[in-house]
């Protein structure tokens, strides 16, 4: 009934030849770190998924307030797809942080602010998704889901000043730099670029995927009216 | 001058009927003392389970108490909050409360000053077994600031999110999955300012996380006040 739109189509093929084209700059034209060596590279991708994962989070506070203003559904399912494809993205972002971490921290985990952070966010987002379950009525899950969001956004900024009560090891790579951190390394203009080239891939790739979800949702909304009027 | 009178009374009449929920709560409570008297249980029932998975001697316990009251606390909590939720949803008081001419968010602060003074019973209750069972002196009055502070919050968020998560199928497993990330902060910055007045650190060192502990409050209290509206909405 609606055809896949072809811009997506696009888009699609578009992230995809992206992805590959960051992969080949992180891992054949960037430099090799000269104290990491190799691990150095998943770097890249650690950022990029980071990225988008926060800008996605950011994005979901936001369409909190407009869909408690606004009591429109679609804003709804714009926050689903957000949510859903950033929860993946982060979990992403910490997978590959522990693959560092283990050659440069000596560890897979440690309790740093930043890594107890995107713990801690990720399980919010993670109950956000339990919160949902357990509600049938649409618009009432919509509410709850936009408020637990904003709930849950308004309290991860300060479970970071929270921890940095503790002393952390996390490097700042990008603006800034901390003393106490362990692995930290300064970049060269190749290295710069490929930076930039994975977050401008990602931010494509999180998009498409964003924009594959919302119409899913739309799809799913439909089964479900569907299915209740068959059963009427 | 007639607005003002008439804004006074508005005010009045709000105040009037956060304190007649209050007041509800607590007659009920002190009837029955379900509640608290759950509470203090469990809470007792964790101290005793620290005290042997820890192994509590004198020289661990320096180190880890505020991190077991503060435990126990929001696990008692949990308890108090889902359950003081649970029988205004079950009976349809709720649905009541709802139908009163009143502001909704009037029913919110209600339900905090209630579940806040039966954290604090069980508080008061806890905190000198704690120091009986301990030989530990924990009637500090910078710690029972912490506490205080600590509680506003918890009981803050903890009860907009039990709002929340009585109305869901899940309900009896909900709030904790719900609360604690969210809580995680206040819990922190508790244990780290509890902590700090236990062992007699200096203020500059407890500032920060009692600073933090307030700013958590009134941030959380604003939003509940703003939020609650939409999670009682029909």
């Amino acid at each position: 009934m609606n055809q896949k739109p072809l811009v997506l189509k696009i888009l699609d093929i578009v992230s995809v030849l992206l992805l590959l084209a960051a992969a080949h700059l992180a891992i054949f034209v960037a430099p090799t770190e000269k104290v990491m060596g190799n691990v150095q590279r998943v770097f890249y991708f650690h950022v990029g998924t980071a990225w988008v994962a926060l800008i996605g989070f950011v994005v979901t506070a936001g369409l909190s307030v407009i869909y408690l203003v606004t009591k429109n559904l679609k804003w709804d399912r714009i926050q689903v797809a957000a949510i859903e494809v950033s929860v993946v993205f982060f979990l992403i972002t910490i997978i590959l942080g522990s693959i560092w971490a283990r050659p440069a921290w000596n560890t897979w985990w440690t309790w740093d602010p930043r890594l107890t952070t995107a713990a801690i966010t990720e399980l919010i987002y993670i109950a956000y998704f339990m919160l949902r379950q357990g509600i049938d009525d649409p618009n009432k899950r919509a509410r709850f889901g936009a408020v637990y969001a904003l709930i849950g956004g308004l309290s991860a900024p300060i479970t970071f000043f929270a921890i940095r009560l503790f002393r952390t090891i996390h490097p700042v790579v990008v603006a800034g730099s901390n003393a106490e951190a362990e692995g930290s390394f300064s970049m060269t203009g190749d290295m710069l670029q490929a930076l930039f080239f994975a977050l401008f891939a990602f931010t494509i790739v999180f998009i498409d995927l964003l924009w594959n979800r919302i119409r899913l949702g739309n799809v799913q909304d439909q089964v479900e009216e569907l299915k209740l009027k068959a059963t009427w | 001058m007639k607005q003002s009178s008439e804004q006074l009374s508005v005010n009045s009449n709000y105040v009037r009927a956060i304190g007649a929920i209050v007041w509800k709560d607590l007659r009920a409570e002190f009837r029955s003392w379900e509640l608290v008297s759950a509470m203090f249980v469990f809470s007792l029932l964790v101290i005793l389970i620290f005290n042997f998975a820890l192994e509590l001697d004198v020289k661990t316990r320096q180190s880890v108490t505020a991190g077991v009251l503060w435990a126990t606390f929001a696990f008692a909590g949990t308890l108090g909050l889902n359950r003081s939720m649970a029988l205004e949803k079950d009976r349809g008081c709720l649905d009541g409360l709802l139908l009163a001419p009143v502001d909704r968010s009037a029913i919110y602060f209600g339900k905090f000053i209630s579940n806040l003074a039966f954290m604090l019973i069980v508080e008061a209750i806890v905190l000198p077994v704690y120091s009986v069972l301990y030989n530990a002196n924990l009637f500090q009055p910078g710690l029972i600031m912490v506490i205080l502070l600590g509680s506003v919050g918890y009981t803050a968020v903890g009860t907009l999110l039990a709002a929340m998560s009585v109305q869901t199928r899940t309900r009896d497993i909900l709030l904790p999955i719900l609360l604690f990330p969210v809580a995680f902060a206040v819990l922190l910055s508790a244990v780290k300012a509890s902590g700090g007045f236990l062992e007699g650190a200096d203020y500059s060192e407890i500032a920060f996380p009692i600073n933090l502990l307030i700013v958590y409050d009134i941030i959380f209290i604003a939003a509940s006040f703003m939020l609650f509206d939409n999670i009682v909405e029909e």
